[in-house]
């Protein structure tokens, strides 16, 4: 597998009026995982979207080799239409295989999303970003909803993926137990 | 078979046999025929007011049936993050957006074309006017869609996006109103070529101001 980074040079996030956060620099190398941490409205999801590309950050910027795939609070599946549809729409679009790890979805596929619960739906959000094959993984509260049994399986399935030489970046208010695990507390960047 | 390829399916399969909650291309279609079917009884049988100013009523019911869908052409999407997801994969906001202005058209302008013959005998067109009256849906309907994709992407997110979107697209289409109408006036045939001219100019315009909309909504 290609080599994969992730580098952010003294980012700064401003929402409104109001200086999120500043001096966010790190770089991160295949099969290294880097817990974004920090209390609610620090800045974290706005951070998340900064190296997703999807918000432009203040000052500084962000490098990255490898394709960059994000799971945030929204699950972006067909709400109506069968759970295994709606996440063949995004294989195709991807054009990717199977998924390595399943999230116990098997027996879920013919119930349309609308009947998932809020776990189920992270699940096959998840199930979506594994199957994705990108090699940066940008993870937005990935265990809310999540009861321990699949806290417990995410988190295996992120060590598989850096095992594989991929990068995963989460943001979390709860406590991860992953290998060699690097914090960023948004709270040592305050403005 | 390619990702925008993937993406159009899903769009048109949306947009013509709609889900819950986002109907789908039954209703702009019967919307089209209520206003030609109410028209007669509100103005009187008079068979020659009706053949006058029929060609006029059914440009306006085109209109109004373009706006119909204007709140789940693009906002159920942005709601449910899938621009950001297709964000994420490079795909181009302007890319999406030119097939989906595609596919409202295909579920909405071909639609009218085909039911222009039943508005047109409720309202006692005559065939040379119901053969003009097709060609200016042909000519003036992808420029509707156009127009209802950007007001879409524009409104998605507000509050009361739907109803503001319906204000915003009515001026921006009144171009395409008057030259449609105006191409069944006796020596009117020239409207026809300014109508295509407003069209191409929305269909050149659209995909960009729509991408550039939903960029700016991501700020």
């Amino acid at each position: 597998m290609q080599p994969c980074r992730l580098a952010a040079y003294d980012l700064a996030c401003r929402r409104g009026d109001r200086l999120l956060f500043r001096g966010v620099s790190f770089e991160l190398h295949g099969g290294e995982a880097l817990h974004l941490a920090g209390p609610n409205g620090i800045g974290k999801s706005s951070l998340m979207r900064i190296f997703a590309g999807l918000l432009r950050a203040y000052n500084g910027h962000v490098e990255h080799e490898g394709a960059l795939a994000l799971s945030d609070e929204r699950p972006a599946l067909d709400t109506h239409r069968p759970l295994g549809e709606a996440l063949a729409f995004w294989r195709q679009v991807d054009r990717a295989g199977e998924a390595r790890a399943d999230f116990g979805l098997e027996d879920l596929l013919d119930v349309p999303v609308r009947y998932l619960s809020t776990g189920q739906r992270k699940r096959a959000a998840l199930a979506r970003l594994a199957a994705s094959g990108a090699r940066i993984w940008l993870l937005d509260e990935p265990l809310n909803g999540l009861d321990t049994h699949w806290g417990a399986s995410a988190q295996a399935a992120i060590e598989a993926h850096r095992a594989l030489g991929g990068i995963a970046v989460i943001a979390s208010h709860q406590p991860l137990q992953l290998q060699k695990l690097r914090t960023l507390s948004l709270l040592e960047h305050l403005p | 078979m390619s990702a925008l390829w993937t993406i159009f399916r899903r769009d048109l399969t949306l947009l013509l046999f709609g889900a819950p909650g986002r109907g789908g291309a039954l209703l702009p279609l019967l919307f089209f025929l209520a206003v030609a079917m109410l028209y007669p009884f509100a103005v009187g049988p008079d068979a020659k007011l009706l053949a006058r100013t029929g060609a006029g009523v059914i440009w306006v019911a085109a209109l109004l049936a373009a706006i119909l869908p204007l709140d789940r052409l693009v906002e159920p999407d942005l709601e449910a993050g899938f621009f950001d997801q297709w964000a994420l994969r490079g795909i181009a906001e302007e890319g999406v957006l030119s097939l989906r202005i595609l596919a409202h058209w295909l579920s909405f302008g071909v639609p009218l074309m085909l039911a222009a013959p039943l508005a047109a005998g409720l309202l006692n067109l005559d065939g040379a006017q119901l053969w003009t009256v097709e060609l200016g849906l042909l000519l003036g309907t992808p420029g509707l869609a156009a127009i209802g994709v950007t007001i879409a992407a524009l409104t998605a997110g507000l509050r009361a996006g739907a109803a503001l979107g319906g204000l915003l697209a009515i001026p921006l289409a009144v171009p395409l109103l008057i030259f449609g109408a105006g191409s069944l006036q006796p020596g009117g045939e020239g409207g026809l070529l300014l109508l295509a001219a407003s069209s191409l100019a929305a269909l050149a315009i659209a995909p960009f101001a729509a991408g550039g909309a939903i960029r700016a909504g991501r700020e």
